[in-house]
């Protein structure tokens, strides 16, 4: 299996570090004086429908960590997304002409405001915040990616909840012909990802809609998607359409996969080892610096710590919970 | 030049050359000249040794049977070239996993080997290889005498092991390992329709 040089990015059209940090500091300036700013006739878009475009208004987060994020490249050109193939680039590879537009999301369920809204609609009353959160995969390697997003607790204050929701359950958009792997059954389609109303009420999650202050692309989940960052990467499911509010604990798709492997918790836990591989570490994406044999050796793994780190912010969602039988 | 001089002074070092490639080209996207080892690196040299590993058991083993049905008894003269590559692929694998992926952190290694059932049966796989290489000499073939074939045989318990560790790893989608239990299931499949099937003339002993 010989990967190919990503030839379709030029290193031209990567953000650099410094360019990336000269952009939030001018952002970060207009959003102070923002209050200067005039009311046009036609507002540009939220969430623009070009690649690669700015995103305009975002705040920064308490939430983020100052760890030193990976490049746009790694974040964008290695990644799980079995809609577009099994292969570590294979989002990146099979993405690029699937075009994440026009978009809704239905919200069904449990809750007192339900229907379908157009992608704008469903962003449009919240805020834009720029959170960096370290993103750990079930196969024991993780980054550091600057998302873009709304916080999901405050979309979900929106639809008015009733009592008897009890979890909230995400559908990724189901089309064979746009999502090559779709056509084979890796997965049971549509892939299905849930949380519980007081785990997608807590601050951490968002519905990421960019990274590096720019429209996510295709590859990670366009338009939207979910994150949340103390639990394994399949949870943070992409190309969001729906969103239904149940009081049944919903079959995740890996857990229907392999729910021997896979629970509906998915916490990030170095203590619960997956049936075949240790928990215990994990390799940090571009830790090597540099090419060559001794950029190999200088990058050892590092420990993988429960929640991912999050522990302060979401322990309290897990007293009395048996971690190792809820994996 | 007779077959025999043009195997020994031409065809044995293109093919020597040709089972560098691979890794030669490991080295090149390292250095990134050839190319690029993608955002995992590590993962992805593991994954290349470990493939091209199989792949050489395997081809090894396809050269009885190309033999046979060729009626070219000459091929057999690549087969131990052929089968040290498989082990030099393989050894190359676990030593990035020994040395790059695990770090050389003996707990982890120990907990890998003894509680990982793919790591359990990758190691034991790599232990027969290792013992077949270093009786791969024509001196060793000869002190062994009738015990060395018995000894070599063996190289079919570490293929399925082989193949199992692949197919035990991947997260879901087997097709790549399928692939390779396919080919090796046709491979013994030959052996065995071979044995059954009465002997017209005994003029090539069956050795592998």
């Amino acid at each position: 299996m010989l990967i190919k040089k990503a030839a379709d990015i030029r290193p031209s059209e990567i953000t650099s570090k410094e360019n990336y940090l000269n952009r939030r500091q001018f952002m970060q300036a207009a959003a102070m004086a923002g209050g200067t700013m005039v009311a046009g006739e036609a507002l540009p878009a939220i969430i623009p429908d070009e690649r690669r475009a700015k995103l305009e208004g975002v705040v920064p987060s308490r939430f983020s960590t100052d760890e030193t994020t990976n490049s746009y490249e790694d974040i964008t050109t290695y990644n799980n997304y079995y809609e577009f193939g099994v292969r570590k680039e294979d989002p990146y590879r099979n993405s690029q002409r699937f075009e994440p537009r026009p978009w809704s999301i239905e919200v069904s369920g449990n809750a007192e405001v339900t229907g379908s809204f157009a992608l704008e609609d469903f962003v449009k009353p919240h805020t834009l915040e720029e959170r960096i959160y370290r993103l750990r995969c079930v196969e024991a390697w993780s980054m550091v990616i600057p998302w873009v997003g709304i916080s999901l607790a405050d979309v979900i204050k929106k639809f008015k909840p009733l009592a008897s929701a009890k979890y909230v359950v995400f559908e990724t958009l189901l089309d064979p012909d746009r999502m090559p792997g779709q056509r084979s059954r890796s997965l049971r389609w549509p892939y299905v990802e849930g949380l519980t109303i007081a785990e997608a009420t807590n601050p951490l999650p968002i519905l990421a809609v960019g990274v590096y202050g720019e429209v996510l692309p295709n590859q990670n989940g366009a338009p939207l998607r979910l994150i949340v960052p103390w639990k394994y990467g399949f949870k943070s499911i992409k190309g969001i359409v729906r969103m239904h509010f149940t009081d049944q604990q919903p079959r995740t798709s890996w857990d229907l996969a392999a729910p021997h492997e896979y629970g509906f918790y998915a916490n990030v836990n170095p203590k619960v080892a997956h049936p075949r591989w240790s928990q215990a570490r994990e390799r940090r994406i571009g830790a090597e610096q540099g090419s060559g044999l001794q950029s190999l050796f200088a990058a050892k793994k590092q420990a993988t710590v429960l929640f991912n780190g999050y522990g302060e912010h979401v322990a309290h969602l897990y007293t009395g919970l048996d971690l190792k039988k809820n994996y | 030049m007779d077959t025999l001089r043009q195997i020994r002074f031409v065809w044995k070092p293109l093919v020597f050359v040709a089972s560098l490639v691979p890794f030669a080209l490991v080295v090149g996207d390292l250095y990134e000249i050839t190319g690029t080892l993608g955002a995992n690196r590590i993962e992805e040299i593991q994954d290349r040794f470990g493939n091209w590993g199989l792949r050489f058991v395997l081809i090894a083993l396809a050269v009885t049977p190309a033999r046979n049905i060729l009626a070219k008894p000459w091929l057999a003269r690549f087969r131990r070239m052929l089968g040290l590559f498989a082990f030099f692929y393989v050894l190359l694998h676990f030593a990035t996993w020994l040395f790059l992926d695990q770090g050389l952190l003996l707990s982890a290694i120990i907990e890998d080997i003894v509680e990982r059932p793919f790591i359990t049966i990758g190691f034991a796989a790599l232990l027969i290889l290792l013992a077949l290489t270093a009786t791969s000499t024509a001196g060793m073939r000869r002190r062994l005498g009738s015990r060395w074939q018995k000894l070599h045989n063996w190289v079919y318990v570490a293929a399925i092991l082989g193949v199992w560790h692949y197919w035990w790893q991947v997260k879901l989608d087997a097709s790549d390992p399928a692939v390779y239990a396919a080919i090796l299931a046709a491979l013994l499949g030959y052996r065995i329709w071979r044995r059954k099937k009465p002997r017209k003339q005994a003029t090539v002993p069956s050795t592998a």
